[in-house]
C-alpha cells in the first residue's frame, strides 16, 4: 500500500504555521483564517483517507490476523551509537490511525468555530498560526516511530499549549496560567526523559513497538531486570503531567484563561489525552514487564477521577466545571488502561487469544473508545460554553440562567452532550463508559463500584451545570433594567461545529470499536453486560433526577441549605481542596529557599567570581607591565644592557 | 711591553663607568659626557688590540680615527637637539622629555 | 718598566677623572674631568706608539669637543658656572650600579675565558707616509671611501645641527 502522501499530514500545518506566523500581519483576518482552515481541511481529508485505507482497504494481515504496523518513512536524524539512533518517521498503527481522525476532526471544528469566536480579536492571525503549530505537533506525537520522536513532539505540544493559553498576554492571569502549565508539564517531562534514557540504555533502542523489534532486542529487554518497570513508570509520570493526574493536575483549571476554542481543542480533546496515548502505546511493554505498574496507574487515576468530580460539584465558573470534568474523564480512561491484567497463560500480549481482548484486556479497547467519544462530546461542550460566554459576556454562572429560550441550538447540543457524558443509552458515552465499568468489575468488584459511583457524580455535576445555565432564574430577566446584554444565539460558523460534533456523539457509539482496536489487535465483538449497563443507567438517571430536583427551579433551596450546612467542606471543594496552596508552599518554601537560593549564590559568587578573578588577573598583570613603556630613556638603556648580558649568557651556555 | 690584558681591563672599566654615568645622571649634557667616556673606552680597546695583536695591519687605527670624527659630529648634533629641547621645555632634565605625544 | 709605570699613572688619571666626572654634582666640573680623561686617552695612544692618533685625539676631541660641551652647558643653563646641583636618584643609582657591575663581570669573564695569542710586536712607530697612503688609497684595505664619506657626513651633521638649533 502506498501511503507516501501522509507526510503532507505533518507538513501542511507546519507550513501554514510558518506562513501565518511570519506573514500573518500582512494578511487580513479573513485570509489568515481561511488559509489555516483550508490547510486543516486538507489534513482532515487526508487523515480520513489514511484511516480508511488502513482499516478498510488494506485490512488485516492474512497470516497473523492483526492490522500490521506500517512505517511509512523513518529517517535517521542523529546517530548516537551503533544501536541508538534518533529517527523521525511516520508510523500507522490502529490507535494512531484512530488518533489521526480524532485530532483532525476536532481541530477542524475548532478552526471553523474560531472564525466566529475570535472575530475582531487582535492577534487573529497569530492565533491561527499557533493552532496549526499545535495540530502539527499533536499529529507528529501520535505517529511517532520511536519514543524519542514522541518526546520531541510532546515538548512541541507543550510549547503550543503555552503559546495558546497565554494568547491574551496583556492579561496577567493568562500569563501566569501559561507559565504554570508549562512548568508543571515540564517538570513531569523530566521524569519522562529519565524514563526514556533508562529505557534506551537498557533496551538499546528507542523503539517501543515490540512487533518491530529484533529477537536480540527482545532478549535485552528481558535481561533488563527491575530497570524496565521503573523506566516505564517514569514515562507514565510524564504522561500524568500532560494528562493532569493528581497531583500534577493544577495547571488544567488555570489553563481555562485561554480562548475557549483552545480549551476545546487542547485541554479537552487532544493534548490532555497524550498521556493516555502514551500508556496505550507502551501497553504491551507494561503487560509483559510491569503489570503492577499498570495497577498503580489505575489507583492514581481512580483517585484523580474522584477528586476532580468532587471539586467540579462546587465550581461556579462553567469552564472550570468542564475542566475538572475533563480531569475526571481522563481518570476514567487511565483506569480503563490500568485495570488490564496479563493473560493467565502467557505474559506476552502478542501471543494472546481473542478471549484476552474481551476479558483481561478489555480495558484497552474501552479506554481508547472513551478517548474517542469523550473528545467529541467534550469538545462540543466546550464550544457550547464558548457560545454561552460570548452571549452572556462572562464565565460565571451567576450571569446565566434560563438561556434555553434565547439559544436553542446551543441548548440542544449541550443537552445531547450532557446526556452522553452521563452515559445514557443510545448516545456514545453509554457504550464507552459501560465497557470501562465492565473492565473495572472484571478487575475487582470494589473498583467497579467506585467507578460507578464516580460516574454517578459525573452525571450529577454535569446536569447541575446544564440546569444552572439553561433553566432557573435568568440573569437577564432580573437585571434588564441594569442594562444587561440580551443573550443571542451564536452565528452560523459557530453553531455548525456544534451540530456536527453532536451528530458524531449520537452516532459514534454504534461503531464496532472492538473490530478495529483491541489489546492484542485481534478483532472481537463487544457485547453488552446487562447487569452493569442497567445498574449504571439507573444510577445516572437517579443522579440526573437529583440534579433536576436541586437546580431546575427558579431558586435552589436545597443547594443553598447544603452549602450552609457544610460550609467548610463547600469552601474546600470550591478552592479545589487547597492543592494550589500546597504546591505554592512546596515551591516557595522548600525548592526556592533550599535549592534555588544556594545554587543562585553559587552561580553569582563562585562562577561569576571566577570569571571576575580571571579578568582581575589580566588587568593587574597588565598594570604591572605598563611600567615598561615609561618614556624614560635611562630605564630603556638599563633593560637594553640587561638584555644583552642575558643574551651573552645564553650564548655562553650553548657554546 | 705592556700585555694586552691591561689595556683591556682599563678599557672595560672606563666603558662601564660611562655606562653607569649614563644610567644615573639626570642632566642631558651629563649623559652626553658619559657617552663620550664610553666611546673613548672603545677607542682605547681598538687601538690596543691593533697594536698588540695585529701590528702589521691598520684596521683598528683607522677605525679609531674615523670614530673620533664621527663622535665629534654626533656630539654636535646631539647638542643642537639639547639646545632645542632647552628652548622649548626650559629644562635639560631627562625626566622632562619622557612624555609621549598627547 | 718605565712604560708600565707611565701606563699605571695614565690609567689612574683616566679612571679617576672618569669616576669623578660621572659622580660630580656640578656640570662644569664634569666637562673639566672629561677633558682630563681625553688627555689621558691621548697619552695612552702615545704609549702605544700611535702618535698621529694621539695628536688627532688632542686636536679634535680635547680641543674641539670639549669646547662644544662648554658652550652647550653655557647655553642651556641660566647660572652657568656657579654650579648646577644634581642629586642622584636613589633607586636608579642602585639599578644602574647593579647593571653596570653585572655587565663588567660578564665582559671580563668572557675575555679571560680564552687564551689570547701573543705576537712579538715590533717597536716601530707607524710612519706617516704609510698612514697617508692608506688613508687616501683606493685599493683593498685602503680607506679613501670612508674618508670621503665621513667628509660628507660631517657636512650633513653641520647642516643638521644648524637646522635644528636655529632661531625661528
Amino acid at each position: 500500500m502506498d501511503y507516501s502522501y501522509v507526510f503532507l499530514i505533518l507538513l501542511l500545518p507546519a507550513l501554514t504555521f510558518l506562513l501565518l506566523g511570519l506573514a500573518g500581519m500582512k494578511m487580513s483576518h479573513k485570509v489568515a483564517g481561511l488559509i489555516g482552515t483550508c490547510s486543516l481541511a486538507i489534513v482532515t481529508a487526508l487523515s480520513y483517507y489514511t484511516a480508511f485505507e488502513y482499516f478498510l482497504v488494506q485490512g488485516r494481515d492474512a497470516s497473523t490476523g492483526l492490522y500490521p504496523t506500517v512505517t511509512v518513512f523513518n529517517f535517521t536524524w542523529i546517530k548516537f551509537s551503533e544501536l541508538l539512533t534518533f529517527n523521525i518517521g511516520f508510523r500507522i498503527s490502529t490507535i494512531s490511525a484512530m488518533m489521526l481522525i480524532v485530532i483532525s476532526t476536532v481541530s477542524l471544528m475548532v478552526h471553523i468555530y474560531s472564525f466566529g469566536y475570535m472575530h475582531g480579536e487582535k492577534g487573529f492571525q497569530r492565533y491561527y498560526a499557533f493552532l496549526n503549530l499545535f495540530t502539527m505537533s499533536m499529529l507528529g506525537l501520535v505517529v511517532a516511530t520511536n519514543i524519542f520522536q514522541m518526546y520531541l513532539f510532546w515538548e512541541l505540544v507543550g510549547v503550543s499549549s503555552y503559546l495558546l493559553i497565554g494568547f491574551y498576554y496583556p492579561k496577567h492571569s493568562a500569563v501566569a496560567a501559561s507559565k504554570k502549565a508549562f512548568i508543571v508539564t515540564r517538570f513531569a517531562d523530566m521524569f519522562f526523559l529519565i524514563g526514556i534514557l533508562f529505557y534506551s540504555f537498557y533496551a538499546g533502542t528507542f523503539n517501543y513497538d515490540m512487533s518491530l523489534m529484533t529477537p536480540e532486542q527482545l532478549h535485552t529487554l528481558h535481561a533488563a531486570g527491575w530497570v524496565l518497570p521503573m523506566s516505564l513508570f517514569f514515562m507514565f509520570i510524564g504522561g500524568a503531567g500532560k494528562s493532569a493526574m493528581f497531583p500534577l493536575h493544577i495547571w488544567l483549571p488555570d489553563a481555562m484563561e485561554g480562548p475557549t476554542p483552545v480549551s476545546a481543542l487542547i485541554h479537552a480533546a487532544t493534548m490532555v489525552v497524550a498521556g493516555v496515548y502514551l500508556v496505550a502505546s507502551l501497553f504491551p511493554l507494561f503487560i509483559e514487564f510491569a503489570p503492577n505498574a499498570l495497577h498503580w496507574i489505575a489507583y492514581i487515576a481512580a483517585f484523580t477521577a474522584f477528586y476532580a468530580a468532587a471539586v467540579a460539584c462546587c465550581q461556579s465558573d462553567i469552564k472550570r466545571v468542564l475542566a475538572f470534568s475533563t480531569i475526571s474523564q481522563i481518570g476514567f480512561m487511565l483506569v480503563a488502561l490500568g485495570v488490564c491484567m496479563p493473560d493467565p497463560e502467557t505474559n506476552v500480549v502478542a501471543k494472546t487469544t481473542v478471549e484476552y481482548a474481551d476479558m483481561n484486556g478489555l480495558g484497552y479497547m474501552a479506554g481508547m473508545f472513551h478517548l474517542f467519544t469523550h473528545a467529541m462530546f467534550k469538545g462540543c461542550l466546550f464550544l457550547c460554553a464558548g457560545c454561552i460566554i460570548e452571549a452572556v459576556g462572562s464565565n460565571e454562572k451567576f450571569y446565566m440562567g434560563n438561556l434555553r429560550k434565547y439559544m436553542p441550538i446551543t441548548h440542544i447540543a449541550f443537552l445531547i452532550c450532557c446526556l452522553a457524558i452521563s452515559g445514557i443509552f443510545p448516545l456514545s458515552g453509554f457504550f464507552s463508559k459501560d465497557e470501562i465499568l465492565v473492565a473495572c468489575y472484571n478487575f475487582h468488584p470494589a473498583m467497579g463500584m467506585i467507578m460507578s459511583g464516580i460516574a454517578c457524580m459525573t452525571a450529577f455535576y454535569m446536569f447541575r451545570l446544564y440546569y444552572v445555565i439553561f433553566w432557573g432564574q435568568g440573569y437577564y430577566e432580573t437585571h434588564i433594567n441594569d442594562g444587561a446584554k440580551k443573550p443571542h444565539e451564536a452565528p452560523a460558523c459557530m453553531t455548525i461545529p456544534l451540530i456536527i460534533l453532536s451528530l458524531i456523539t449520537v452516532l459514534c457509539g454504534w461503531i464496532p470499536f472492538g473490530h478495529f482496536i483491541s489489546a492484542n489487535g485481534l478483532s472481537f465483538d463487544t457485547h453488552v453486560n446487562w447487569t452493569v449497563a442497567i445498574t449504571s443507567s439507573v444510577l445516572a438517571i437517579a443522579a440526573i433526577g437529583v440534579a433536576t430536583f436541586m437546580y431546575s427551579g427558579k431558586t435552589t433551596p436545597v443547594a443553598d441549605y447544603l452549602a450552609k450546612k457544610f460550609p467548610r467542606l463547600h469552601e474546600a471543594a470550591f478552592r479545589r481542596f487547597y492543592l494550589d496552596e500546597v504546591w505554592m508552599f512546596v515551591t516557595h518554601k522548600i525548592i526556592f529557599r533550599c535549592v534555588s537560593t544556594p545554587i543562585a549564590w553559587f552561580d553569582r559568587h563562585v562562577v561569576d567570581g571566577f570569571m571576575n578573578f580571571i579578568a582581575w588577573c589580566t588587568q593587574s598583570s597588565a598594570e604591572s607591565i605598563r611600567g615598561f613603556q615609561s618614556g624614560q630613556v635611562q630605564q630603556y638603556a638599563i633593560w637594553f644592557l640587561t638584555g644583552s648580558v642575558a643574551l651573552t649568557l645564553m650564548l655562553l651556555c650553548i657554546f | 711591553m705592556i700585555p694586552v690584558e691591561y689595556y683591556f681591563v682599563l678599557s672595560a672599566l672606563l666603558f662601564f663607568v660611562g655606562v653607569f654615568g649614563f644610567f644615573t645622571r639626570r642632566n642631558l649634557i651629563a649623559m652626553l659626557i658619559s657617552i663620550e667616556l664610553i666611546l673613548n673606552a672603545v677607542d682605547i680597546n681598538f687601538a690596543a688590540f691593533n697594536r698588540c695583536l695585529f701590528p702589521d695591519q691598520m684596521e683598528g687605527f683607522f677605525f679609531t680615527l674615523f670614530e673620533i670624527g664621527v663622535s665629534a659630529a654626533e656630539t654636535a648634533v646631539a647638542i643642537a637637539i639639547i639646545i632645542n629641547v632647552y628652548r622649548n621645555l626650559h629644562s635639560t632634565q631627562v625626566n622632562r622629555i619622557e612624555d609621549l605625544k598627547y | 718598566m718605565i712604560r708600565l709605570l707611565v701606563f699605571i699613572v695614565l690609567a689612574v688619571i683616566i679612571l679617576g677623572s672618569a669616576v669623578l666626572s660621572v659622580t660630580t654634582k656640578r656640570i662644569m666640573r664634569a666637562a673639566t674631568f672629561l677633558l682630563f680623561v681625553l688627555f689621558g686617552v691621548a697619552g695612552i695612544y702615545f704609549l702605544l706608539d700611535y702618535t698621529f692618533l694621539g695628536a688627532v685625539q688632542i686636536a679634535v676631541y680635547a680641543g674641539g669637543v670639549t669646547m662644544l660641551y662648554v658652550f652647550a652647558i653655557a647655553l642651556t643653563n641660566k647660572n652657568t658656572l656657579s654650579g648646577i646641583y644634581e642629586r642622584l636618584h636613589g633607586g636608579r643609582l642602585i639599578a644602574g650600579a647593579a647593571a653596570s657591575l653585572v655587565g663588567l663581570a660578564m665582559v671580563v669573564f668572557v675575555f679571560f675565558k680564552e687564551k689570547l695569542m701573543t705576537v712579538a710586536s715590533s717597536a716601530d712607530e707607524v710612519p706617516m707616509k704609510t698612514i697617508g697612503h692608506t688613508l687616501m688609497g683606493s685599493e683593498k684595505y685602503q680607506y679613501v671611501l670612508p674618508f670621503e664619506f665621513i667628509s660628507v657626513f660631517l657636512l650633513a651633521c653641520i647642516i643638521g645641527g644648524i637646522l635644528i638649533s636655529r632661531k625661528e
